[in-house]
């Protein structure tokens, strides 16, 4: 499409002030998890912190077990991670690389409950974690994510396997290998940037989990950063400082392993965007 | 395919279990529960046939249609500002500018930023007294608001706080517009066609699909807003936010009416169900798919 100066100058001028307005969040809570509070209530607002008060992190960290809370987080994190991607690719791999009669339509019924709201089960299954005594564990938020990992992430995982030529099997199958054998040393190995999406997605999917933890975990001693978080601000809601360093440093991580497979990511929404 | 029913079976068996009973299970459970007044702190649980539906239809629940006005509004308010501020967004991402991926991970980077740290940081910028916004709105002498704290802003502020959110939507819009081939564009170039019969005879009939898969994931994701609840507003001022789940989380959890709230649930189930089903049912007449079917 051609297009012309002016507009792309406007175009230009536009998505520098739409990326200003969404950067600036970022800004104000990195420049508040850095100020005292009096210069944090200084009107009308400064932007750069004088002076640095590094120490609002080691403050903010510490009147809290966060040490605690972000192992906590960590555990969680890694034993979805670890199922989600084990289970999904290997479903993924029997919704599309083997004919069975019926797959697609049990494909179907499990797409379609993507559409079900989460609260129509939420209480049946708390009821039912409570029943098999593991309220108050860990156990509620990891085991589900051996089971499949999510239907959203095998559909992903199946859209990508789809684009894999499938003469590759065939070849595979005259030389007489499994299934098995076939996913592990063909699917996977071509597979290893939706594996990412998903691992990436599955991360920052029980990183940012809230409803979880906050409905089966009882104990301190158990709550992840997200809850504790939650609970810091209920108990020192005004010193914006504090909580503002505590914020931050729930976000970093995020930031951090967003930047580093950024490239993934958006390869991996736009898979989404794809007809099924 | 050799054996092709056992081994699809037995590769999709972890999905197809977890579906039982993480899925299925607990819904039909959900289905039961919502037709007794199961409370933990009851001795004995009744069955109460449709009482907990009629309870809630009768108006004798104020709460119920209170939750269900709030979020209706939030739902209409929210789903075309997501639509148009994320097409329009993804419109301008779609040009040829330098520096369009560091625009791009700008704008998707504020999605992936916790619930709860998003809140935080939302309730500091809106803060009333000390917020950067309203700082910013008396500088250019713009009048100020309460934002959270006010009955008649909280739920666009709500929207205002989730807007921040749209970078996976944008980026789906972008992945559609990527999508149309460039020679269509080239016809209306030889009719001497400025942008704007571009964007109408071809972005936007283009797009369509996308629009559509767009919308319906929004109207989903919106009707179940809880963290924002939960963290924000807690239901306040005066229930102005009483967001439905979070009504429904408070009946089950806080106050243990687990029957009545599972009721809840099966309500929300079958609205979403109603509002998904009606924008499937118009798509025909809006949707285009390339070829000129249509959906």
């Amino acid at each position: 499409m051609k297009q012309s100066k002016l507009m792309l100058t406007a175009g230009y001028a536009a998505l520098l002030l739409i990326s200003a307005t969404f950067i600036i969040p970022f800004v104000w809570l990195l420049r508040s998890s850095l100020m005292n509070l009096s210069q944090i209530f200084t009107m009308p607002p400064e932007w750069i912190p004088k002076p640095f008060q590094w120490d609002n992190f080691h403050r903010a960290l510490t009147i809290l077990p966060f040490g605690t809370f972000f192992t906590n987080t960590l555990i969680i994190v890694a034993g979805v991670l670890i199922g989600t991607v084990l289970t999904s690719s290997i479903a993924a791999f029997g919704f599309s690389r083997i004919q069975w009669k019926g797959r697609d339509a049990v494909f179907g019924i499990l797409m379609s409950s993507m559409m079900l709201p989460a609260a129509v089960t939420l209480i049946p299954s708390f009821l039912g974690w409570k029943m098999v005594g593991f309220y108050d564990t860990f156990y509620p938020l990891i085991v589900p994510a051996y089971f499949g990992g999510g239907i959203f992430n095998i559909f992903l995982l199946r859209q990508f396997y789809l684009t894999i030529p499938r003469d590759f099997d065939e070849a595979a199958f005259v030389d007489g290998a499994t299934y098995f054998q076939i996913y592990r040393s063909i699917i996977l190995p071509l597979s290893r940037s939706a594996i990412i999406v998903v691992a990436l997605f599955s991360f920052l999917g029980s990183w940012n989990d809230f409803m979880g933890p906050l409905i089966y975990l009882k104990s301190d001693s158990l709550f992840t950063l997200a809850l504790g978080l939650q609970m810091f601000q209920g108990s020192y809601s005004a010193q914006w400082d504090l909580l503002m360093a505590a914020s931050a440093a729930v976000v970093l991580p995020c930031v951090i392993v967003f930047l580093i497979g950024q490239r993934y990511f958006l390869e991996g929404i736009t898979l989404t965007g794809l007809k099924g | 395919m050799r054996k092709g029913l056992f081994y699809g079976l037995l590769f999709t068996s972890p999905a197809i279990l977890g579906f039982i009973i993480f899925t299925l299970g607990p819904m039909i459970a959900s289905l039961v529960l919502s037709l007794t007044d199961y409370n933990v702190f009851r001795e004995q649980t009744a069955f109460v046939g449709i009482d907990n539906y009629s309870k809630l239809f009768s108006g004798e629940d104020e709460l119920f249609y209170k939750s269900l006005g709030v979020t209706f509004y939030f739902v209409i308010l929210r789903v075309p500002a997501v639509i148009i501020v994320s097409f329009a967004i993804a419109l301008l991402l779609n040009l040829n500018v330098r520096g369009r991926s560091i625009f791009r991970t700008i704008i998707y980077l504020p999605s992936i930023v916790p619930a709860v740290a998003s809140a935080m940081i939302w309730m500091w910028l809106l803060n009333p007294d000390l917020g950067l916004i309203n700082s910013a709105l008396s500088w250019l002498h713009l009048p100020t608001g309460n934002w959270l704290y006010s009955e008649g802003s909280v739920i666009p502020s709500v929207v205002i706080t989730t807007l921040w959110g749209i970078g996976g939507t944008v980026i789906i819009f972008l992945a559609g517009l990527s999508g149309i081939p460039k020679q269509y564009y080239e016809s209306i170039d030889v009719d001497g066609g400025g942008w704007y019969s571009k964007l109408r005879h071809i972005t936007i009939p283009m797009v369509t699909p996308t629009i559509f898969f767009n919308t319906i994931m929004t109207i989903i994701g919106s009707f179940q807003v809880f963290n924002e609840a939960y963290i924000l507003t807690q239901g306040g001022p005066n229930n102005k936010s009483l967001f439905y789940v979070f009504y429904l989380w408070r009946t089950g959890f806080r106050d243990t009416e687990m029957g009545y709230a599972s009721a809840l649930a099966w309500v929300l189930f079958v609205i979403i169900l109603i509002f998904t089903f009606f924008v499937f049912k118009t798509s025909k007449s809006w949707v285009h798919y390339e070829g000129g079917e249509r959906a």
